[in-house]
Order: C-alpha cells, then sequence, then structure tokens
C-alpha cells in the first residue's frame, strides 16, 4: 500500500477482520442435519419417511415394552395387572426363564453345570479367537471339550478320561510314526486311538462305580438355548476338520477320492437341512445294525456336522484356489512331500484366508440348530411353540416369547459377526 | 470290529443304547427306565407343567406301567413325539411304548407293524367353532376355513366328511396345537377340528373357553390307545394287562385310597385278590412280581381316577364319561376278567 | 502330485505301493473305494435286515393311491381324490411359486436396502443398517413364526361384516384378510382373446419401435422420441379392442359372503407370510452383496466416467453397475437356492409346499418315511443343481477375459 494511494481512498482498514464463527446453518448440528439429512428435496423425503418408520415402530414397541409385567405367575395374572392398558406379559420370562435355557428336563439343582460349562466356553475359545494371548492357553482349550462334556453329560469321569487318554495315545503314536509317512503316522495313529478305546471300553465298564460324582443326564433332557449352544459348538467344532479334509480331497489329483468328496458336498449342499434332520430323525435308525440305537441329538449332531462340513468345505476351497499357484510350486520345489506341503505352507494361509467365511457358516449354523424344533427337540423355539405357548397359563404370549427369542439370536450371532470383522481388520493388514 | 469299537465307545459315553431285538421287557428292566412316546404338548392328555414334571391322562398310563414294571412310577424318560416322528420313534425303539392319542386303525396296525393294546379313550373328530358365529351343525360350514392338526387321520376324516355332504372348505394344515389356537383364536380360521377330546382340552386353556362350542356332529370314530411293536408279545402283554388292571381296578371299585388296605391281605372277592397278587401268579405269567397291579394303580388311582384327575368334569377340561364309562355304566370300557 | 525324478529301475516291490509317488495314488483310491463300499454295503445290510425283521418293503406303488386329504391353494387341478403322486406335484408347483415371488421381491428389497446403506443420508443408511443386521442374526425360523404372527394380527374376514365393520376393503377391491388378500379378479368373456392378442401385439410394436430408434441413433445420429408413440401404442389399440369387441374383460370383485370372501382371487394366508418371510430376511442378505458389489468398483472408475462427462446416473448405469453385478450376481443366485431350500420351512406357517405334502402328510399317512423323504431329497437336489448350472453358464459368460 503507498500512501498516494491512502489518501486516495477515504477509508483503509488497517487490521485484519477478527476471524467470524461460520454462520448457524453451516456449522454444529444444523450444518450435519443439513448435509445429511436434508441436502436435496429426494433426501428430505427419504429422511422424512425414516422418522415417520422409526416413530411408527417405536410407537408400537415402547409401551408394549416399558408398561410391562414382570412377576405374575400367569397371563390371567398379567392381564389383571395391566387392566386393559398396553403392555407386555414379560412374567413369562421370569416364569419360565428356567425352561427357556435349559429346557424342561434338566435337573435344576444341576443348573450349574452347563452355566459353568458356558463359562468355561468363553476362556477356552479366547486363545483361538484372539492371537495376542498366550499360547498356553492352548492346553486348556484342548481340554475343554472333555471337560464340556463331563459337566454336562456328567456320569462317570472315565468315559471323557478314556476319550482324551486314546486321543493323547494316537498323537503320540502319529508323531512317532509321521517322520517317516504321514500316511503311516496318520493311520497308525488313529488304529491306536481306536485300540486304546476299545481296550478302555472294556476296562472302564468293568471299573465304572455306580454312583458317580455327578449324575449322568440322558441327552433327551438337554432343551431350551441350551440346546442351541450346544448344537451349534459341536457340530461346528467337528465340521471344521472334516471340512478341511473334505476341501484338499476335492482339490485332490485321484479321481476317486475327488469324486467322492464332490458328491457329498453337492448333495449336502443341493438338499434343505430340514430334510437332513427329517433323516436323521425318522430313517437313519433304519440304517443303523439291527439291535443300535442311538440317541436322537447324537443322530441330530451327526446330520448337522455333515451339512455344516460341507459348506466350510466350500470356503477352504475357496480360500485354497485363491492362494497364489507360486506357493504350491514353492512347497513342491523345497522338496516337501503332499502332507508336509500341506501342512507346513498351503493350509495355514488358506485357513487365514477363510476365517471370515468360516465364522459366517458357523454363524448361519448356529441359526440353523432351531430347525431342531421341527422335529419334536425342545430347544429354544420348541420350546415356546411347544410346552410353553400350549400351556394353560401362558396360552396366548407370542410377542414376548418371539421378542425374547430373537433378542437372544441377535446378541451371539451379531458378536460373532462383530468379531468376525474385527478379525478380518486384523488380517487385512496387507491389503492396500 | 469297527462297529464294536464305536458302539462301545458310544454306549460307554452313554450315547448309544444297544436294544435287543426281542425282549423290551427285559430291556426296560436292565435300564431300569421306561420310554415312554407322548405328545409335545396337549393338556389333560401329556403336558409338561412349570417345573418339567409331565402330567395327564397319557402320562398316567405311561406311569402306570413303569410302576407295573419297575416298581417306581418316575421312572420314565417321556419322549415328545410330533405325529410324523412318533411311528418311527417307536419302529426303530427309541420308545418302548407310545401313549400319545394314537387312533387304531387297520393300516397302522398291520401295515405299519404296531400293535395297540387297547383303548384308553374312546374319541371322535368333533368342530369347534366361535359361539358368535351362530353355527349349530357341522354341516352349515360351506366355504368356512378350517385349522386342521396335521399328522393324524384328521385330513382323511375331514375330506371324507366334506366331499360326502358336497360342501366346499379351506384346509389349513398346521403343525402343533398351540399355534392352532392362535390362528383360531385370531379368526385366521372359522373352525378348527382334530379329536373332540382334544378340542376340549384346547378349549379349556381359552380365556373365555365360554365364547365356544362344539358342534354336535362326531365325524369318525377314534379309538386312541397306547401301542408297541409287532412282534415282541411279552412286552404287549405288560402293557395290555397294566391297562387293564387300570380299567378292572375302577370296575372292581379299587382305588388309590383303598388299595393298601385291599392289598395287605387276601380279601373275599377272588378276582381283586388275582389283581391285585394276594392269590395266583399272574404277575408271575407276565414276568413281572406279584404286586405288579397294585404298584400300577396305587400310582395315580384306577382309571376313573385318573380320567376325573387330568380331563374329567371336574377340571377346566370337563369331559363327560360318555363312551369311556365302564360298560355297568352304559360305557364301552370291559376289561377282560383276570383269572 | 508330480515330482520329475527319474523312475527307480528295477522290480515292482509291495513297499512301492506305500511310498513311491507314481504308485501310492491308487493305493489310496482303492483304500477308499474299499472303505466306501464297504460301509455302502454295511448300510444296505442293515436297512435290509431292519426292514426284513419290521416285514416293512420299498415300494412306490403308494404313489399311484388316492391322497384323501384337502390342500388349501393349488395351481393345478387336485382333489383328495387325487393320486399322492399328484399332491406330490402340488406341492413341488407351490415351492416353485414361493420360491419364485420371494426371489423376485427378496431382490428388489435387497436392491433398494443396499443402495441405501451406502446413501449418504446418515439416518437412512443407519435404518438400513439395523434392518440388515437384525434379519441377518435371528433365524429364519423365527422370522417365519413371527411374520406368520403379524400376518394373523390382520382382521378377520370378519371384521368386515355388519353396520360399522372395523375394516374396510381397499378402495372397495382389495380385502386384506388373516386368511389372505383377496384382489379383483379378471372374468374372460368371448372375443377377449382378441383383445389379449392385440395387447400383446401392440407391446411387441413398442419394443421394435424403440431398436429401430436405437439403431436410427447410432446409425445416423437421428435421436427420435419414443416416449409418446409409445405410450400411445401401448393404451389405444387395446382400448378400441375392447370396446369393438364389447367390453368382453370384466372384474370379479370379491365380497364377503358366508364364512369367507368369495370370488376375485384369494392369495392364501400361509403364502403371504412365508413369502414375506423369506423376502426379508434373504432381503437382508442380498443387501450386503449388493453393497459390497458396488464398493467392490475402485472409485477411479467412477472419476473416470465423470471425467468423460457422463452425468451422476449414467455413471452408475454405464459404468458402476455392470460391473458391480459381475460381483453381486453369483452369491445373489446362491441366495436365490437359499430361498428355495428355506422354503422347505413352509410348514411352520401351514403352506403346501412340497416337504408339507410329500414329506408331511403322505410320509404320516402312508408311513413310507424311507421313500417320501428319499423323493423329496431329490426334488430339492434337482432344483439346486439345476440353479448352480445356470450359476455356472453365468460365471464362465462374465469372468474377465483376461490376456
Amino acid at each position: 500500500m503507498s500512501d498516494t494511494h491512502a489518501h486516495s481512498v477515504a477509508y483503509v482498514r488497517e487490521t485484519q477482520l477478527s476471524q467470524q464463527p461460520p454462520p448457524s446453518t453451516a456449522a454444529g448440528p444444523v450444518k450435519w442435519a443439513r448435509d445429511n439429512l436434508f441436502s436435496s428435496i429426494p433426501y428430505t423425503i427419504l429422511t422424512l419417511a425414516a422418522i415417520y418408520c422409526i416413530y411408527v415402530i417405536l410407537a408400537g414397541v415402547l409401551p408394549w415394552a416399558l408398561n410391562g409385567v414382570w412377576n405374575t405367575n400367569n397371563i390371567r395374572e398379567c392381564r389383571e395387572v395391566l387392566e386393559g392398558t398396553t403392555g407386555g406379559c414379560f412374567s413369562v420370562l421370569s416364569e419360565r426363564w428356567n425352561q427357556l435355557i435349559f429346557g424342561i428336563a434338566y435337573d435344576r439343582s444341576e443348573y450349574w453345570r452347563p452355566t459353568v460349562a458356558f463359562i468355561l466356553l468363553f476362556v477356552a475359545a479366547a486363545p483361538v479367537l484372539f492371537n495376542k494371548l498366550p499360547k498356553q492357553m492352548l492346553v486348556f482349550t484342548g481340554l475343554y471339550p472333555f471337560l464340556a462334556f463331563y459337566l454336562i453329560w456328567g456320569g462317570t469321569i472315565f468315559a471323557p478320561i478314556l476319550a482324551l487318554v486314546g486321543i493323547i495315545v494316537g498323537y503320540v503314536v502319529y508323531s512317532r510314526l509321521v517322520t517317516g509317512s504321514f500316511a503311516a503316522g496318520f493311520f497308525g495313529g488313529v488304529a491306536a486311538a481306536a485300540v486304546t478305546w476299545w481296550i478302555g471300553g472294556f476296562v472302564v465298564s468293568a471299573i465304572a462305580p455306580q454312583e458317580t460324582f455327578l449324575s449322568a443326564v440322558p441327552s433327551r433332557d438337554m432343551g431350551g438355548f441350551m440346546l442351541n449352544m450346544i448344537l451349534g459348538v459341536v457340530c461346528v467344532s467337528l465340521s471344521v476338520p472334516i471340512g478341511i479334509a473334505l476341501a484338499l480331497g476335492r482339490q485332490s489329483d485321484m479321481p476317486i477320492i475327488k469324486w467322492i468328496c464332490v458328491i457329498f458336498i453337492e448333495f449336502v449342499r443341493g438338499v434343505p437341512l430340514i430334510t437332513l434332520l427329517f433323516v436323521a430323525n425318522v430313517v437313519l435308525a433304519y440304517f443303523l445294525p439291527p439291535g443300535t440305537n442311538f440317541d436322537l441329538i447324537l443322530r441330530v449332531i451327526i446330520m448337522i456336522t455333515m451339512f455344516s462340513a460341507a459348506y466350510i468345505a466350500e470356503v477352504i476351497r475357496g480360500g485354497l484356489a485363491a492362494l497364489p499357484r507360486g506357493q504350491y510350486e514353492a512347497a513342491d520345489s523345497l522338496g516337501l512331500d503332499y502332507a508336509q506341503a500341506m501342512r507346513l505352507i498351503i493350509l495355514p494361509q488358506a485357513l487365514k484366508i477363510s476365517i471370515p467365511g468360516i465364522v459366517n457358516v458357523a454363524v448361519g449354523l448356529f441359526k440353523d440348530t432351531t430347525l431342531v424344533s421341527v422335529i419334536s427337540m425342545f430347544d429354544l423355539v420348541g420350546m415356546i411353540r411347544g410346552p410353553i405357548l400350549s400351556s394353560t397359563d401362558w396360552n396366548g404370549v407370542y410377542w414376548e416369547l418371539w421378542a425374547f427369542a430373537i433378542l437372544l439370536f441377535f446378541v451371539v450371532c451379531y458378536g460373532i459377526s462383530q468379531y468376525s470383522q474385527w478379525l478380518e481388520r486384523q488380517l487385512a493388514t496387507d491389503h492396500r | 470290529m469297527k462297529k464294536s469299537v464305536f458302539f462301545g465307545a458310544l454306549t460307554v459315553a452313554g450315547l448309544a443304547a444297544g436294544v435287543a431285538a426281542a425282549g423290551t421287557l427285559d430291556d426296560v428292566k436292565a435300564r431300569g427306565k421306561l420310554n415312554c412316546g407322548v405328545t409335545t404338548g396337549l393338556v389333560g392328555f401329556a403336558a409338561p407343567d412349570a417345573n418339567g414334571e409331565w402330567n395327564g391322562f397319557d402320562v398316567a398310563v405311561c406311569r402306570a406301567v413303569a410302576a407295573a414294571v419297575l416298581g417306581d412310577a418316575s421312572a420314565v424318560e417321556f419322549v415328545p413325539t410330533t405325529g410324523k416322528t412318533r411311528f418311527t420313534a417307536l419302529a426303530s425303539g427309541e420308545i418302548d411304548m407310545l401313549a400319545r392319542n394314537t387312533t387304531w386303525t387297520f393300516s397302522r396296525d398291520v401295515d405299519l407293524k404296531f400293535t395297540f393294546v387297547g383303548v384308553n379313550y374312546y374319541d371322535g373328530q368333533g368342530f369347534m367353532v366361535p359361539k358368535e358365529l351362530g353355527v349349530s351343525s357341522a354341516k352349515d360350514l360351506d366355504g368356512a376355513t378350517v385349522c386342521i392338526q396335521t399328522g393324524t387321520t384328521t385330513e382323511l376324516n375331514l375330506a371324507d366328511f366334506f366331499r360326502s355332504n358336497n360342501i366346499n372348505y379351506e384346509p389349513v394344515p398346521i403343525e402343533t396345537n398351540a399355534e392352532a389356537q392362535q390362528q383360531y383364536l385370531a379368526g385366521a380360521c372359522d373352525v378348527y377340528t382334530t379329536d373332540a377330546s382334544g378340542l376340549a382340552s384346547t378349549r379349556a386353556t381359552f380365556e373365555a373357553p365360554g365364547d365356544h362350542v362344539l358342534l354336535p356332529e362326531i365325524i369318525s370314530k377314534e379309538p386312541l390307545g397306547p401301542l408297541v411293536r409287532h412282534g415282541d408279545n411279552e412286552w404287549g402283554d405288560v402293557v395290555r394287562w397294566t391297562l387293564n388292571a387300570l380299567i378292572t381296578a375302577e370296575e372292581l371299585g379299587v382305588t388309590s385310597a383303598n388299595i393298601a388296605d385291599m392289598s395287605s391281605a387276601a380279601g373275599d372277592n377272588p378276582e381283586i385278590n388275582r389283581l391285585l397278587g394276594t392269590e395266583g401268579t399272574l404277575g408271575e405269567m407276565l414276568g413281572l412280581s406279584a404286586d405288579w397291579a397294585k404298584n400300577a394303580i396305587a400310582v395315580s388311582g384306577n382309571y376313573g381316577e385318573i380320567f376325573e384327575k387330568n380331563i374329567g368334569e371336574s377340571t377346566p377340561i370337563g369331559l363327560a364319561r360318555g363312551l369311556n364309562a365302564q360298560w355297568t355304566d352304559g360305557g364301552l370300557l370291559y376289561s377282560p376278567p383276570f383269572r | 502330485m508330480t515330482t520329475m525324478t527319474d523312475p527307480p529301475q528295477g522290480s515292482f516291490r509291495l513297499s512301492m505301493l506305500l511310498n513311491d509317488t507314481r504308485y501310492r495314488s491308487y493305493t489310496f483310491q482303492f483304500i477308499a473305494l474299499v472303505v466306501l463300499i464297504g460301509a455302502l454295503a454295511f448300510l444296505m445290510s442293515n436297512l435290509f435286515a431292519n426292514l426284513a425283521a419290521a416285514g416293512l418293503n420299498i415300494s412306490y406303488g403308494f404313489l399311484g393311491e388316492p391322497a384323501g386329504y384337502d390342500v388349501q391353494q393349488t395351481l393345478i387341478e387336485y382333489t383328495s381324490q387325487s393320486s399322492h403322486m399328484r399332491a406330490a406335484w402340488v406341492g413341488i408347483i407351490n415351492t416353485l411359486l414361493v420360491a419364485f415371488l420371494a426371489c423376485l421381491t427378496a431382490t428388489v428389497l435387497g436392491v433398494i436396502a443396499g443402495v441405501l446403506r451406502l446413501s449418504k443420508n446418515w439416518l437412512v443408511s443407519k435404518l438400513m443398517s439395523v434392518y440388515v443386521e437384525a434379519f441377518r442374526n435371528v433365524p429364519v425360523l423365527i422370522w417365519i413364526l413371527v411374520i406368520n404372527t403379524i400376518v394373523i394380527s390382520m382382521p378377520a374376514p370378519r371384521a368386515y361384516r355388519g353396520e360399522t365393520p372395523d375394516a374396510e376393503m381397499f378402495l372397495g377391491l382389495i380385502a386384506y384378510t388373516n386368511r389372505g388378500i383377496y384382489i379383483p379378479a379378471p372374468t374372460w368373456g368371448p372375443g377377449s382373446g382378441i383383445v389379449a392378442l392385440v395387447f400383446l401385439a401392440s407391446v411387441a410394436a413398442i419394443f421394435f419401435l424403440r431398436r429401430y430408434a436405437i439403431k436410427q441413433l447410432f446409425d445416423h445420429g437421428r435421436d427420435i422420441k419414443t416416449f409418446l408413440p409409445s405410450l400411445a401404442i401401448f393404451f389405444i389399440p387395446t382400448l378400441l379392442a375392447y370396446f369393438i369387441m364389447g367390453r368382453p374383460i370384466g372384474v370379479d370383485v370379491p365380497a364377503l359372503q358366508g364364512f369367507n370372501f368369495q370370488g376375485g382371487t384369494q392369495i392364501g394366508r400361509p403364502l403371504i407370510a412365508l413369502w414375506l418371510a423369506l423376502s426379508v430376511y434373504t432381503g437382508a442378505f442380498i443387501a450386503e452383496n449388493v453393497r459390497a458389489g458396488i464398493q467392490a468398483v475402485s472409485k477411479g472408475q467412477t472419476e473416470a466416467a465423470s471425467s468423460l462427462g457422463l452425468r451422476p446416473n449414467r455413471v452408475m448405469n454405464l459404468v458402476v453397475l455392470p460391473q458391480a453385478l459381475r460381483v453381486i450376481i453369483p452369491p445373489l443366485i446362491s441366495q436365490f437356492l437359499n430361498i428355495t431350500k428355506n422354503s422347505s420351512l413352509a410348514i411352520a406357517v401351514g403352506y403346501a409346499d412340497v416337504t408339507a405334502t410329500l414329506g408331511g402328510i403322505t410320509l404320516n399317512q402312508t408311513g413310507r418315511a424311507i421313500e417320501c423323504i428319499l423323493l423329496l431329497m431329490l426334488f430339492y437336489l434337482t432344483i439346486s443343481l439345476l440353479i448352480s448350472a445356470v450359476m455356472n453358464v453365468y460365471n464362465r459368460s462374465v469372468s474377465l477375459k483376461e490376456r
């Protein structure tokens, strides 16, 4: 600015204007609302429609949920308490809580057993789910199936111990023989375990005391949400190894093995789970040796495991296919044989890619365990559809029970899928 | 060998049970428990209460058999079955007997190879309608929507009835009784049809049972009874004569109240003596203890007491004896003699 | 495993069956085959032993016998005197019907929810997230039962009765009750065939007009307006034919008569409940697929299209969607497969699908469990394999042809 100029102009501001806050329409919640809710006419319409939707849902649900009755003994008392006002009879949940969670037949004094098993499940699952935890915890994970079996089913403690001993013997034999060849180790291990169980079976039935520390619970007595959890956890954990075997078999060069796996996978994926459950319930008995009879729950576990193994096999096949060809070639060039290459190079990578898919299958499978209600098992849905709704006390309490079932499944499944997404982010460090 | 390892391991784990092909009686004794198939829930006949305790008319039969065989009325494992699963459950040996309002029909007896040991309830298929519809006869139901519980003979009876009367209807097949009553109460069907006893039992759970009427027509004969597998006559005899013992007990005036007295020493009536094992060797012939019938009756009384306690006129279900009265009272219950 | 070592010389030794890679695969396959055959033989011998012990046999003769039961909603003629085979066909057609309807609505719902979930409108995208998560994380059986309960709580037909009815028909034409929705049905008088033909012909004419216009645009650069002519062709000839033939096509409006609405077309409550439940449930999964598909198209594509001067909706239609579809369609088809399989839960709402007729009432009435379930599995397997075959063909046709 020159002096001459200064004279020719009547007024010159010498200091800079202090910064003004942005107009109220361009800041804070108003700006946020304008940007995110009302940025254009169609958006405004959408927003209003969404607000209306939320209003309708809340107007329906809130009075019902907030004005709920929690401590009556049957629906008539509950209706008296409500005196015609809107409100849920949630007392069905408090009165039938034990039945919803544990089913009708599990002994009341033994409820602590499945509860402890459920809590320990988190301890056992933690090292598998979170890499950062100390690896020593995996020992507990390995012991957990036997511990949980003992807690839930009870009976003689020698049965799970025998199962454990068989597996340990099998593993010892396997690790001795695997240096020669994987096949010899594998089959040797299986044979050793089988022999142990066979001999042990006689020993255990001879020495097992009649009075056991934890009373035996027949698996028919399992019910409620506990049954869903048992089926879900058992079937998923059993189906992962079977799924890996099927996926490898499907990728195999050996035509017969390949076709056995392909036919199995496509067959199981092609039929609805409900027909497989019908098979478990109605047909399977005809295919067992005359004079033997499995428990229904075991037949159902076999069928659901087959079902999820086929789906997991497809997920893992995707993981195997996604590995670059070079990985296979690199393993070959190191002189590794098939078993070594798979165990040391291919599967660790393929499984890592497949984890989100496996978790999806697991969530789907857990949800599908409700289908057992169709074959007259009293899982959570079966309890609601059967004994509770048909009882004189709670005939007609649909919404409260279904809301509870939805909530329970949502919490578990949403939790698992959030974990899966977290894991995906953890594993996705190498991309982008 | 492979098989025996597998099943051996499973048996040790308590998950599989060996069932000998012949000799259910021995199996039950060895197991110490009776596996009895019941419905998934029909109030009055078989339904678990809030404590998970099964109660009802059919359940009482199971308990009586358990008491007769094992001397312990609580040694019963109740296996809930649906219309679809009940027959396979029995055929495969998963259950020892089925007491689940199952109609005795020719094809079930002959073609499906089951033995019906008797009739514990003479029933017939009926209709329930809301009073406000003003229907007084099933023949007025032209064009109505009918809820049926599937897996029973009801569908066939219904189709026959409407076809022979040349009227139209819309069937809505429904899996469970609870869902059928949900739909019926909501007005999704005009009529609910199943066995008349089932209708009475369902109506009893309604908030306002008086708003619903059972139509006079009974369109079928439904003799309901317990059944066992074909070919195991010893076991069939046990169940058959346990049921007969309950019926005879009512005829002879043996009740849960006086049974202790009557069985303590031989009385004047030789048939009561034979029944209660104070005379003769009937129990031994069945392969049971001498006081088998006493145990069976002591559980919840004779047939009449069981009826009154579970479904009789003093209960919400409120069924009259009707056909199910003793033959001496003009009913159909007529047990062969204990001799 | 092919390793390139020189084949060892010398005679064949037994240990080579296990140690020599050339023979080892044969050994394994042989073992697998023997185990498989052994297992099958074991199961079969058990089956025959059990059947013989129970005095039963495997026979499909029951399929020819009269079924004896009625079915609520049938697309083909069926009475209680028809055979079990016919009942099975009724069920198959009902399965395909509900699967087809649910596939359509689930796709529409899924695409809308998927696109809206990516919307910049915060409220809408959150609402869609809630929808997707709520339906994905709860078993379909529960949703079917819940939606059935919702449908049942609609007004009963008796609510339409009386001087001051509790419910009124929508526009006087459509009645929604808890037994189903009753909509007006066309009645076809004599001469209505000609009207229908004229209508079809005019639709074909519009199609050809559009193709001609596009060809002109591409070949000669002439832009022919087709909207108004299309509209004219659509309505005028058909209306003319309709009046010339003396208004042969009427409308049969449902009316309350006796217990139910009579006349019109009824869409039964079980169908609606199942259709709705499968649609909203699978819609949530499809929404996720759509979202993933759109997000898989890299931002550079959008920017490149914009820099070519394409308007936003053209960017979507010409650039983003075609590429997204490649990602969306394979999972979409497997969702269709899931719908077909989940439709087997129809028994929970009383819809007469194949699981309810063949695998339900027929099985119960005849006691032929093995036969019925075998046929049932065969049906679902056929459908699945057909859909997989379609998917494979599609995948091959859209796979990126690099190099």
